[in-house]
C-alpha cells in the first residue's frame, strides 16, 4: 500500500511544477510575435481563413479562457491540433514517442554497461595509472560534441566498415536493435562519464564503509567483496544520477535523433520549429516535461524499493 | 565578470594559493591561452579570409596550402576554425558568465530573506528544470526565432536557474552562522550582508560549476548552429561547419571531423580549468544540466 500512497504524494506535489509546465507550452504560442496563425500559413491564407482558424483553436476568446481550455484539453489528452500536418498533435507525438523510449532506454542500457567495469577498475586502481586514464578519457568524452561523434561513427561504421545502418528505426526488435546502436552508442558516450565518476565515488565511499570491512574481516576475498557489497551499495547513486541527468539525456536525444534521421520525438521538434508548428511545439514541450517527471518518479520509486528507510 | 574577478573576494590565502597550481590547472590554463591568442590574432596566422569563396578550390583535402582542406564553396577549413574562435567562445563565456551573475544574486537572496520570493522563485525554477535544457532553449527559440542575438536571450532565460539553485542552497547554510547572524545584530541591511559579508563564501559551488556549464555552452551553441537554430551562415561558427560538411561525408570527411577538434580541444582545456579549479576551491558534488 506504501507504493500507491508515495505515487499520490508526489503527484500531488508535482501539481505547483505541472501547472508552470502548461504555462510554459501555452504561452510558447502567444509571446509569438505577429499572428503565428498567419507565420504558420506563411501569408498564403486570406484573412477569412485566418478568422476560421483563429475561431477553430480559440484564440478569439480572452487569454485565461484559453489557458483553462488548454490544461483541461490536456487532462483529457487531447493536445491540440497541428494546422500543417492536419492531425491531432496528441496522435503524432504518440507515433514518434516509441522510437525516442527504445533510443533512450538502449543508450542507457549501453551506458551502463561501458561505466560499470571501468569504474569498478578505477576504483579499485585509485589514483594508479589506470585510474587516471580513465578519468582524462572521461574528461575529452565530456568535452566532444555528439553530432559530432555521431557523424565519425557514421562516417567510421556506417559508411566505410558498412556494420550498421546509418539512418531509421529498423523493422521488428532487431532491427531496431541493430539500427539504432551507433545512435545509442553516441549518447551513451557521454553519458557514461557522468556515471564512471559518481559511480567510483559511491564505490570508494562503500569500500571503507563498516559493513564490508566485517566482511572483509571475516575472509572474503577482495574481488567477492568488491562484487557482492559494493557494487550492491553504489547502485541507488547510479539510479540518481540517471534520473538527473534525464534532461540532460533527452537533450542530447534531440540533437543524435536529427544526426541519424531517427523518427522521434527530437526530429519532430527540430522539424517543427523549422516549419513554425507551433501546436506540435506546444504538445512536445508538455510531453518533453511529463517524460522528465515521470522519469523522476521511478527513480524514486526504486530507490524507495530498494531502500526501505526512505520509504513514508 | 570573470573567473578571476569573484576569486579576488575569496576571504585570506588567494595569493599563496595562486602559487600552487595544479599540473591540469597549468595545462588547462596554458590551453586556452593559446586558443585565445589564436582567436585574437586569427587574421594574422592565416593569408586567407573566412569568408572570400573560390569555387576553384572547393573540396581540398588538407595539405601544405590549406591545412584543414576547403569545403564546398573553396573557403580554408582551418581559417573558418580559427575565426569561430571568436564566435564560439564569445558567446561560451557570456552565456555562462551573465546567468552566473543573475542567477547567484537572485538565489543568495532568495537564501536569506526566504518568504514569498523564495518560494516563488523556487517555483519558477522547478519548473525550469521539469525541462530538458536543450527542449526549453529550443522552444524558446521558436518563438523568438533563431540567430546570435535569440540565443543570448534563451540561454540567459534558462541558464540562471541552475546558479540561483546552488546559491541558495549554500546561502540556506551559511544564514545560520555566526559571522551572518553578527552582522544581522548589528542592523547591516541584507544587500550589504549578501554583497561584502556571505557572496564570497556561497560563490565558490558556483566558479567550479560555471567551467562544466562553459564546456556545456559551447556544445549547446555549437548543436543549436549545428541544427540549423544557431548562428546564421556564413559566420564561421564550429557546430554550423560540421553540418555544412554532413552531406560530403564520403568524398570530403575533412569538413566535418576537423572544425570537430577544435569544440573537444577547447572543452577540454575548459575541463582541466575546471577540474583545477575544483580542487583549489573545494570539492563539491556539482552535476550537469
Amino acid at each position: 500500500m506504501w507504493v500507491l500512497r508515495f505515487v499520490a504524494s508526489r503527484l500531488l506535489q508535482a501539481v505547483p511544477v505541472l501547472l508552470g509546465v502548461t504555462l510554459v507550452a501555452f504561452l510558447a504560442i502567444h509571446l509569438v510575435p505577429g499572428d503565428p496563425v498567419r507565420i504558420m500559413l506563411q501569408g498564403r491564407a486570406s484573412d477569412a481563413a485566418v478568422a476560421e482558424i483563429h475561431a477553430r483553436l480559440g484564440m478569439d476568446k480572452p487569454l485565461l479562457v484559453q489557458y483553462a481550455r488548454f490544461v483541461g484539453n490536456a487532462l483529457t489528452g487531447d493536445l491540440g491540433t497541428s494546422i500543417i500536418q492536419r492531425a491531432p498533435v496528441a496522435a503524432i507525438v504518440w507515433e514518434r514517442l516509441v522510437p525516442s523510449v527504445f533510443l533512450l532506454a538502449y543508450a542507457t542500457l549501453l551506458s551502463v554497461l561501458m561505466a560499470v567495469p571501468l569504474a569498478v577498475w578505477a576504483a579499485a586502481r585509485r589514483q594508479r595509472l589506470a585510474d587516471h586514464l580513465i578519468r582524462l578519457s572521461g574528461t575529452v568524452a565530456f568535452a566532444m560534441p555528439s553530432f559530432w561523434i555521431g557523424l565519425i561513427l557514421i562516417l567510421g561504421f556506417g559508411l566505410t566498415l558498412k556494420w550498421f545502418p546509418i539512418a531509421g528505426f529498423g523493422k521488428g526488435f532487431g532491427g531496431h536493435v541493430h539500427h539504432l546502436f551507433l545512435p545509442a552508442l553516441t549518447i551513451a558516450l557521454f553519458l557514461a562519464p557522468l556515471l564512471i565518476q559518481s559511480l567510483r565515488a559511491a564505490m570508494l565511499d562503500a569500500m571503507t564503509a563498516e559493513h564490508v570491512e566485517v566482511a572483509r574481516a571475516k575472509g572474503l576475498s577482495e574481488s567477492r567483496v568488491l562484487f557482492k557489497y559494493v557494487l550492491r551499495a553504489a547502485a541507488i547513486p547510479v539510479i540518481t544520477i540517471l534520473a538527473v541527468n534525464i534532461g540532460w539525456l533527452i537533450s542530447g536525444s534531440v540533437v543524435v535523433e536529427s544526426v541519424f534521421s531517427v523518427a522521434g520525438l527530437g526530429m519532430l521538434l527540430v522539424h517543427a520549429v523549422s516549419t513554425r508548428d507551433y501546436p506540435v511545439i506546444q504538445g512536445l514541450t508538455v510531453v518533453f516535461a511529463l517524460l522528465v517527471l515521470g522519469v523522476n518518479l521511478l527513480a524514486d520509486l526504486a530507490h524507495a524499493l530498494i531502500d526501505r528507510r526512505v520509504r513514508p | 565578470m570573470s573567473v578571476a574577478a569573484h576569486a579576488g573576494h575569496a576571504p585570506g590565502g588567494v595569493q599563496a594559493e595562486l602559487l600552487r597550481w595544479s599540473p591540469s590547472l597549468r595545462i588547462g590554463m596554458a590551453l586556452l591561452a593559446l586558443i585565445v591568442a589564436a582567436g585574437v590574432f586569427a587574421p594574422w596566422l592565416t593569408p586567407y579570409d573566412p569568408l572570400r569563396q573560390d569555387y576553384g578550390a572547393a573540396l581540398l583535402p588538407p595539405g601544405a596550402a590549406h591545412w584543414f582542406g576547403t569545403d564546398s564553396l573553396g573557403r580554408d577549413i582551418f581559417t573558418r576554425a580559427l575565426f569561430a574562435i571568436r564566435t564560439d567562445l564569445v558567446i561560451g563565456f557570456w552565456t555562462t558568465y551573465l546567468p552566473m551573475l543573475v542567477g547567484v544574486l537572485l538565489g543568495a537572496w532568495a537564501g536569506l530573506k526566504r518568504g514569498l520570493f523564495d518560494a516563488v522563485l523556487m517555483r519558477v525554477i522547478d519548473t525550469a528544470l521539469a525541462f530538458p535544457f536543450l527542449v526549453l532553449i529550443i522552444v524558446i527559440l521558436a518563438i523568438l526565432g533563431p540567430g546570435t542575438q535569440n540565443i543570448y536571450i534563451a540561454v540567459f532565460l534558462v541558464g540562471w536557474t541552475m546558479y540561483a539553485r546552488l546559491a541558495r542552497a549554500e546561502m540556506l547554510v551559511e544564514a545560520g552562522k555566526d559571522y551572518v547572524l553578527a552582522a544581522r545584530t548589528l542592523g547591516y541591511p541584507a544587500w550589504r550582508i549578501l554583497l561584502r559579508h556571505a557572496l564570497p563564501n556561497i560563490v565558490n559551488s558556483s566558479i567550479v560549476f560555471s567551467m562544466s556549464d562553459f564546456v556545456l555552452n559551447i556544445l549547446l551553441v555549437s548543436g543549436l548552429s549545428f541544427l540549423g537554430l544557431g548562428v546564421p551562415p556564413p559566420v564561421p561558427e564550429w557546430g554550423a561547419m560540421v553540418a555544412e560538411g554532413k552531406d560530403f561525408m564520403q568524398q570530403a570527411w575533412w569538413i566535418s571531423t576537423l572544425p570537430g577538434f577544435m569544440i573537444v580541444l577547447t572543452g577540454v582545456a575548459l575541463a582541466l580549468v575546471g577540474d583545477g579549479l575544483t580542487h583549489r576551491l573545494g570539492d563539491r558534488h556539482v552535476t550537469g544540466h
